[in-house]
Formats: C-alpha cells, structure tokens, sequence
C-alpha cells in the first residue's frame, strides 16, 4: 500500500493527524502545478522578486588551474543569497492557492527560514520559523534577517539544537495548527509528497544549466557537482540530467572532523557515504543512527549541511548508482571558501564550498572529467563570523 | 492476559478501562518496576510502555524530555525487553515507540521479543496504517495486537481503512497536536467517538489528567481513558513519586467507574 517510493525509499512515516494534509497537498499541488496562472505567478516570481535566471558562470582561474573547464551555477545570486527562495517562491503560491495563512519552516543555516520570511512577507502569511538554539547563535545575521521581514523565530533547545531538532519541532507546530498552517519544508527530505514537490521546484537550476551549457559549450558537461545535506540544491540540478547517463553527478556530503561516530553523535554528517537505511521525518532514507536505531547528531563547519538525514530519491539514486556520494572535510571545505574567495572573486557559502572543494581533490585524478558544472548554491557573507573565529584559532 | 480478555472481563462488569502510559526507563530503568506496581495498585488495566526515541516528533514537552532522561540513563532496546520481561505483573503490556527503532531491529525480531517480554500490543505514532503492511503481518503471526491512532482530521474513508486494520484497541486522538496534560478536552471528541463505529474498544487519550475529564470521555461513549503525560509529570518532580501516581490512577479511574453507560 505504500506509494510514492524512490526504489525503497520515501513515503508517509507521520503521526495519523498529517496524513488527510498530505493529501491535501498532493492534491493541490497536482491541481496547481500545471495551472497557467499559477505557473505565470511563479514566472513572475522567480524572475522579478527573485532575479533568475541566475549566470552559468566560467570560473576561468579556477579553471587554468585545475586543467579542467569549471562553470559555477551562481545560486548565490538568487535573492537573499542561495537556491532556497526558489522552492519558498514555488510552496508560498501553493499555499496561497490553497487559501492556507499561515507558513511555519524549519531552517538550519537560516537560509531556508529567510526565504520563507521573503515570501511570507511578500505574500502577507503569518510566518514562523523554527530554528535550532546552536543554529541560531552560529547564524545570528539570518536570524535578524527574518525578524526584519516579520517571522516569529523560535528557538528549539531539544536534542542536539539544530536542523533536525527544528524539523521535529515544526511538524509539531504542524500538528497542532493543521487547518491554517502550510508547512514549507525547505529541502527534499520528508513525508511525499515534499520531496517530489521540492525537487520540481528546484528543477528550475538544472533546467537553465542545459541550456546555457549547450550555449556556451555545445555540449553537456561530463560531471555536476553539487553539495547535499537534506541534498534540495543537488536534486535541483540533477534531476533534469538524471536521464543524461553521460552526465556524471556527484553528492559532496559534509565530511566534518572525521568519517566516525562517537556513541551519541557522528563526527561529519555523511548520510548517504556511511548512514544505514532507516526511517527519520516521515520518510525511508539513509540516515545517521546507532545500532538501536536512536538518531546520531551530526556534524559539519557549515550549518546547512549539519543533518543526519538525506533526501530520498538521492538515496535511490546512490543505490543505483546514477549518482556518486562523496565527501569534504570541514578543513577541506574551509580551504577552498578561501580559494574561490581570492581566486575568482566570489566568496562563496561553506555548504557550497564543499562542492567546490570536492572538485579542487578530485579534478586531477580525471574522474570528473574535462567540463564540470559546480552548483554553487549560496553566498558566504553569512558564513563571516564563522570563518573569522575559526582564522584566529577557533574551533571548528 | 491480553488485550481483549481485559476488555471482556471489563465489559463484563460493565466497567470502562483505565490505560496509563508512562516512559520505560525514566528517571531510570530501576525505577520503572515500582511505577508500574504503583499505577497497577491504582487501578490501571492496561499499561502503556514507551520505549524511548531520540526524535518523538508526535509528543509534546513532558513526553520529550522523559524520553531524553531514560535515554541519558541509559535505555535502549536491548534493556528495554530485559526490563520489561523481567516485570512481574498481570494486566496487559502495550510497547509505544516509533518506527525506526523496529524497523532497525527488524520487524520479526521487535514484534517476537515483545512476544518473550510479555507485551501483547504494539502502538506507534508516526506508522499510518498505508506503511503497516509488514509490520501488521508479523504482529498478526506472533498474535500481538497492532494499535492505530484515529485523529479528528482522519477522514471516513480513512477510519474504515484503520478499522480493517487496527485490533486491541482503537486509539482515538482528542484533539489535533502533541500529547500533553490539558485542562480541557476537546469538543471533537464526542464527534469522533460517535464517528467511528466498531466492535473494537475505543480508548480516547492526548490531554487527559483529572478523573472529570476521564468521566466526561466515557460519558460520551468511551471504552477506555489514556493518560500519560499527567503521569509523567508527577514521575518529573520527583516527589513522592509512587504514592502519587497511585493517588492520580485512583482518581481517574474513579472518574470512569462513575460514568453511567
């Protein structure tokens, strides 16, 4: 009876009382998705709130050298610095089409929460965002961001205090405010339908990608890197390559201080190298946990990547190895935040810098290939403070 | 005994059931005998025992944090059938926890060592009867009952489904949110209970803490009150903790066994 599965992965792991507003949304968003005006509100959207397209940009320094041809998708020149307004834009409409009020979120980096406090602003919802106590100290410019723009941020100090602890606790939210309340989870992980309806709006990254290659190189390129801790930017780009087989796609997970686990809590938060199959938020996935099957904490330098879970199509696409998981340590990621920052000009988000350095090791091996599309899904501005402490001798 | 004799013994008598739910292994697994004992003396028939989950995104605060103190002291699976096995009591046992745990152990293995541990139902909050399938089948060969939640926003169509599916016991959700002691129930409630219509028991729970309460909920037609974080509550003071919850199970039951049904 199970539906909306990526080979063994996904479906509806939730508390009886979410299951008729999964349905309802399932059944929105089918009815909306094709719908001309909806689609001509989300043009308008994605191209005058948000500024897409967003430049496929040749890095050409970068470039000279690795010996390779690298393009950065600039995701970091959306509007409010990363790929996370695109799906906000996309669930902010579907909620208002589906006469909700109310938006709750829960954002680790903070970057999810400031979209949704962009579109919720925009679109008049009551807006409240859920956000981990350690997240919220780590990205305290992203947490006054949402404030200015009207969202209520609640502090989570449960469980490890960051992006999972923020989930639980905007489903909670969910449960009890279900009638008005639209939750607009911010990446490819929970409950179907989200990852499916995540994933189509993030498609738009991987659409403009294939046409501005073909224009500017004539061809698809021989690999797609991108970043993935719930993994939103990486399906974003992929999925519309998912059918092009000569197109390599590789997941850079958050390798954090080290691939092991202590008793309560893994060192980096690598789902989908070393996570084993299990059930977390809602949905079948590879996920960090102990032999019991308790969630471990995770880790990783940039908080958008510290999750114990992953995406579940991106867990079937690793299992049938359409896509390759790898991983960048913290010391790694923060290494090449510094070198695309003075090479190319363009300082870019921590989670996005683990794509980045992804590359920087393994362009020489010949593994990528000669022409590699980089997503480089955010801004690092928000990232300052961490990287300043972690300069002077901080630790990670 | 399992679940059924209870409620024909109880029908019987023409008496309505007390379901109390507190979290194995909290404050520690040692004290977990003596709460049983305790709520057991103070009427309870039934006893619900979460096995502890580090993400219980369908409890409340109370709940929460007594799954984060028998976690911290040291609870796991393992311990928990030791535990729970080694317990010496007559009423039936029911295992709430969530799903990755029995899936981690695998599905057989969980719903068998319920079996050797004495527990004769299985609930679990976060599995729709849409993902049970597997999980039904074993606990239908190993003859332990599979408990669904009924809430006020599940649909006809949706009861019918858990109807054909659920046994032990029908665990109807007073209201929408998280479990947690309020001071009022929910007008839902008597609509829900007149909405589902079946020979199973209904126990009605999420909010329950006085004996009023609990005679309100079987007025309006219910075979059983649950109550769980009224009780963890007391367990969190750590006051006088046993003579209290025996206190508080009196009371409720009191409040079921003067319901005129």
């Amino acid at each position: 009876m199970t539906k909306s599965l990526y080979g063994k992965y996904g479906g509806q792991f939730v508390p009886e009382i979410l299951m008729p507003a999964l349905a309802e949304l399932e059944e929105g968003y089918k009815r909306y998705k094709n719908d001309p005006g909806f689609l001509k509100e989300l043009d308008y959207y994605l191209h005058d709130f948000a500024g897409r397209e967003t430049p496929l940009y040749f890095a050409k320094n970068l470039s000279k050298k690795y010996g390779i041809r690298i393009y950065l998708k600039r995701e970091d020149l959306v509007h409010g610095g990363a790929h996370k307004l695109n799906n906000t834009i996309g669930q902010g409409l579907l909620a208002k089409y589906m006469g909700k009020t109310r938006i709750v979120a829960e954002t680790g980096a903070g970057q999810h929460g400031t979209a949704t406090a962009m579109i919720g602003a925009n679109l008049g919802f009551e807006t409240v965002v859920y956000m981990g106590a350690k997240d919220i100290e780590r990205q305290r410019m992203n947490v006054y961001r949402m404030e200015l723009m009207g969202t209520e941020v609640n502090d989570v100090e449960s469980g490890s205090k960051t992006l999972k602890d923020a989930i639980n606790e905007a489903l909670r939210d969910w449960v009890t405010n279900i009638g008005n309340t639209h939750y607009l989870i911010g990446s490819v992980v929970g409950p179907h339908p989200y990852p499916m309806i995540v994933r189509d709006f993030q498609s738009v990254i991987g659409n403009e990608v294939r046409e501005q290659i073909m224009e500017k190189e004539g061809r698809y390129p021989d690999s797609i890197v991108a970043c993935a801790g719930g993994g939103s930017n990486a399906m974003g780009i992929f999925h519309p390559f998912i059918e092009d087989y000569g197109v390599k796609l590789f997941a850079v997970e958050a390798g954090g201080s080290g691939m092991a686990s202590t008793e309560h809590a893994a060192l980096h938060s690598a789902s989908l190298c070393v996570g084993e199959e299990g059930v977390l938020h809602g949905a079948r996935t590879r996920i960090l946990q102990d032999k019991y099957g308790q969630i471990l904490e995770s880790h990783s330098v940039s908080a958008g990547l510290d999750y114990s879970g992953v995406g579940p199509e991106l867990a079937h696409l690793a299992d049938i190895g359409r896509l390759t998981p790898c991983n960048a340590s913290d010391e790694e990621a923060l290494k090449a935040f510094h070198e695309l920052s003075y090479m190319e000009g363009i300082i870019p988000a921590l989670e996005s810098s683990h794509a980045l350095a992804y590359v920087m090791k393994a362009a020489g091996s010949g593994e990528l290939g000669d022409l590699v599309v980089i997503n480089l899904s955010g801004r690092g501005d928000k990232d300052l403070e961490t990287v300043i402490k972690i300069d002077k001798g901080g630790q990670i | 005994m399992n679940i059924p004799g209870k409620f024909s013994e109880l029908q019987a008598r023409g008496e309505g059931a007390l379901i109390a739910y507190v979290c194995a292994g909290d404050p520690t697994p040692d004290a977990t005998e003596g709460i049983v004992k305790a709520l057991i003396r103070g009427g309870a028939d039934i006893v619900e025992l979460g096995l502890p989950f580090s993400d219980p995104v369908a409890d409340g605060p109370t709940i929460q944090a007594a799954s984060e103190r028998a976690l911290s002291a040291g609870m796991n699976t393992d311990r928990y059938f030791e535990l729970v096995g080694s317990l010496d009591v007559k009423v039936p046992l029911v295992c709430m926890t969530y799903y990755n745990l029995i899936f981690k152990r695998g599905l057989e293995n969980f719903v068998v060592d319920c079996t050797d541990a004495g527990i004769s139902g299985i609930i679990v909050p976060d599995l729709p009867v849409e993902e049970s399938k597997e999980l039904a089948e074993c606990c239908a060969r190993n003859k332990v009952d599979l408990i669904f939640l009924i809430a006020p926003t599940t649909t006809e169509g949706r009861i019918n489904m858990i109807l054909e599916h659920g046994s032990g016991f029908m665990y109807l959700v007073s209201r929408v949110g998280v479990t947690g002691a309020r001071s009022d129930i929910a007008e839902s409630t008597s609509g829900l209970l007149s909405r589902v219509k079946t020979d199973i028991p209904k126990a009605v729970g999420f909010g329950i803490s006085t004996g009023k309460q609990a005679q309100e909920v079987v007025v309006n037609g219910a075979d059983a009150v649950i109550a769980g974080s009224v009780f963890v509550d007391i367990i969190a003071s750590g006051y006088d903790v046993n003579a209290r919850l025996e206190e508080l199970a009196i009371e409720l039951k009191d409040g079921i066994l003067s319901a005129k049904r």
